[in-house]
């Protein structure tokens, strides 16, 4: 599913990062974890074919990413990543139900009000179709952030820092939920964080854990 | 469309910062639009109203005065001239046609002109109903002058001294109508027309003292003006200075009046499209920075999109539709106010009968408004839409 070997990234003008190689099944869960400024979220932005890696090799969902640009990159990536940002970025000047739509219009889908209403059921927000996002709470917002991210099926579901400013019961629900979602699709689930919550929540689950951990000397000092 | 909707929903989640910049763009519009409008409706109405005058030959004075007064009917004649020198006009070898203009009189402000049936085929114009005048003291309504008079076949009025409304009434003759003429767009529908004799005998009537004064004024009878088309255009040459320097009266061409007003009005009409300019130029730059703040107060949204797989063409689209809607409701907006305006100042103007200006004419130069709309909204986007074409999905990873 993700699968990389002498990974690198060279900004320009900028510091050059490695990444470890890695294999990681379809439906498994990924830990990315390592402090500030390590290079997660260069990672990310690798997996999700945002920008080609300067050397080696990385395929995400059977898809060659090495020499991927846009447009056929961005087109991938609506079908293939989803997407849950730390702040959760859902428009205030939409309601809840064309937040999802406008996912949908940004992937070049047609609008299909019955796949958002069935994601949002799976997350128990369909309720809230008609909502705009200022009146939800922070557990309802990250439902239909959610709701978003997995709204075009994805094979590969990204989470960048899901639990920053949560408590510990949200933080512990948040994770539940995106093991949950991930396991009802099928989806291979990274979760990027520095939030030791999530590695002691993932430690409670069966779930399969492959966890990789950078470190802020940007070398290859990755585990598996 | 979805892409218009959604930049719709934007541009409106900044209500205040929209309107602001809608108004000020179509603030500028209307100012051009109203512009436009009265100088092709006042263009209009001088051409239509010329009508194939060549000279006007009246009192000495200002032979401005003498054209507005005689041709367009917006300002008091200079005097009077004899009836007799306007006469032996007509037998000049360079005079195809004269049209003699007695005025003097009104009924609720509009203008009874004494006049012959010519007067009437110079304008082509044509009777809606009855017929034309028989003998004295028997009109012909103008189309707008016998609506807004509420006057049918067969009423009967006093005219009052004066040019405007309120002045003393000739109670003692009364005018009959006869006729009422179809709409013909010109100076014509705004008039009542009379007999040249008419008007004499409201006056000698109300002024002779006995007989003998009445003879002598029947002797020395004058009219206002005369119209006067030539039978070749070179008489443009020769008969003015014939007139100017051999009468006692003036010749005045409308032609080169009408042109020397106009360049009296451009000055204003400049002052007033500079200021338009100004007005389009700051709502351009408004326009700008209301879009700039958005592309910066959204880059991680517009990042999220990018994210979702939108191409950079996708989200720079989104910022170009708001300026395009912006461009859209302040030409809409432009247009309306522009026209709204031109239909105030119409009516305001039409009180005292003068000229004809009014709103919900779309002559083709009008074309020029949404195209500027369009234009400054475009261009004041094109650095912002650069700027979202630009923006790194990094940024939106890096947000912490």
């Amino acid at each position: 599913m993700i699968r990389s070997s002498n990974l690198s990234y060279q900004y320009p003008n900028g510091p050059a990062l490695s990444f470890p190689d890695v294999d990681v099944a379809q439906g498994a869960v990924v830990l990315l974890r390592g402090p500030s400024g390590c290079g997660k979220s260069t990672w990310l932005a690798l997996i999700a074919g945002l920008m080609p890696p300067s050397s080696g090799d990385l395929t995400v969902a059977e898809q060659p990413l090495s020499a991927l640009r846009t447009p056929a990159a961005d087109a991938w990536r609506a079908q293939a990543i989803g997407f849950l940002p730390q702040k959760l970025h859902l428009s205030a000047a939409l309601s809840v139900q064309q937040n999802l739509a406008m996912a949908q219009w940004a992937a070049g889908q047609p609008e299909d009000l019955a796949r958002i209403k069935e994601a949002l059921s799976a997350l128990g927000v369909a309720e809230l179709a008609q909502r705009k996002p200022s009146q939800l709470s922070g557990g309802q917002a990250q439902r239909v952030a959610l709701a978003r991210a997995v709204l075009l099926k994805p094979r590969v579901i990204l989470a960048d820092e899901p639990t920053a400013s949560l408590d510990d019961d949200a933080a512990a629900e948040a994770v539940a939920l995106l093991l949950s979602t991930a396991r009802r699709q099928g989806a291979t689930l990274v979760i990027a964080t520095h939030d030791a919550r999530v590695a002691a929540g993932l430690a409670l689950t069966d779930e399969n854990i492959c966890k990789i951990d950078l470190k802020a000397s940007k070398d290859v000092l990755g585990q598996l | 469309m979805k892409t218009l909707f959604f930049a719709w929903r934007f541009l409106w989640s900044r209500p205040l910062g929209a309107a602001l910049n809608l108004l000020l763009l179509s603030l500028g519009l209307a100012s051009i639009t109203f512009l436009l409008l009265v100088s092709h409706q006042l263009s209009q109405a001088f051409e239509r109203d010329l009508a194939g005058i060549d000279v006007v030959v009246g009192a000495k004075g200002s032979p401005m005065q003498l054209i507005l007064a005689g041709v367009f009917h917006l300002d008091v004649p200079p005097g009077n001239v004899s009836l007799q020198a306007v006469k032996a006009l007509e037998t000049h070898p360079m005079v195809a046609s004269v049209v003699p203009i007695s005025l003097g009189d009104n009924f609720q402000g509009f203008r009874i002109v004494g006049t012959s049936p010519e007067y009437l085929t110079l304008y082509q114009a044509n009777l809606k109903q009855g017929r034309i005048w028989a003998a004295p003291l028997q009109v012909v309504l103008g189309a707008t002058a016998a609506q807004k008079l509420g006057l049918g076949l067969g009423a009967q009025f006093a005219g009052s001294h004066g040019l405007g409304a309120g002045g003393h009434a000739h109670g003692d003759s009364r005018y009959t109508v006869t006729g009422i003429l179809a709409p013909t767009g010109s100076v014509l529908d705004r008039l009542i027309l009379t007999d040249s004799a008419s008007v004499w005998q409201v006056h000698e009537d109300a002024t002779a003292l006995d007989d003998e004064d009445r003879q002598v004024m029947q002797d020395e009878r004058e009219v206002t003006m005369a119209l006067i088309r030539y039978k070749t255009p070179m008489a443009a040459m020769t008969f003015p200075r014939y007139i100017n320097t051999q009468t006692k009266m003036q010749a005045a061409a409308p032609a080169l009046e009408i042109t020397r007003l106009l360049a009296m009005l451009g000055i204003g009409t400049e002052v007033l499209r500079a200021f338009a300019g100004v007005l389009l130029l700051t709502a351009g730059l408004s326009v700008f920075i209301g879009l700039w703040n958005a592309v910066r107060e959204r880059r991680a949204d517009l990042a999220l999109l990018r994210m979702l797989g939108a191409p950079p063409s996708k989200v720079a689209a989104l910022l170009l539709s708001e300026a395009l809607w912006l461009g859209l409701l302040a030409a809409v907006l432009g247009l309306l106010g522009g026209q709204g305006f031109a239909a105030l100042i119409g009516v305001m103007l039409q009180l005292d009968n003068s000229l004809l200006i009014g709103g919900m004419a779309w002559p083709l130069s009008l074309w020029v408004v949404p195209c500027l709309a369009l234009g400054i909204s475009m261009a004041a986007a094109l650095l912002p839409t650069l700027g979202a074409y630009r923006i790194s999905v990094l940024e939106l990873l890096q947000s912490r």
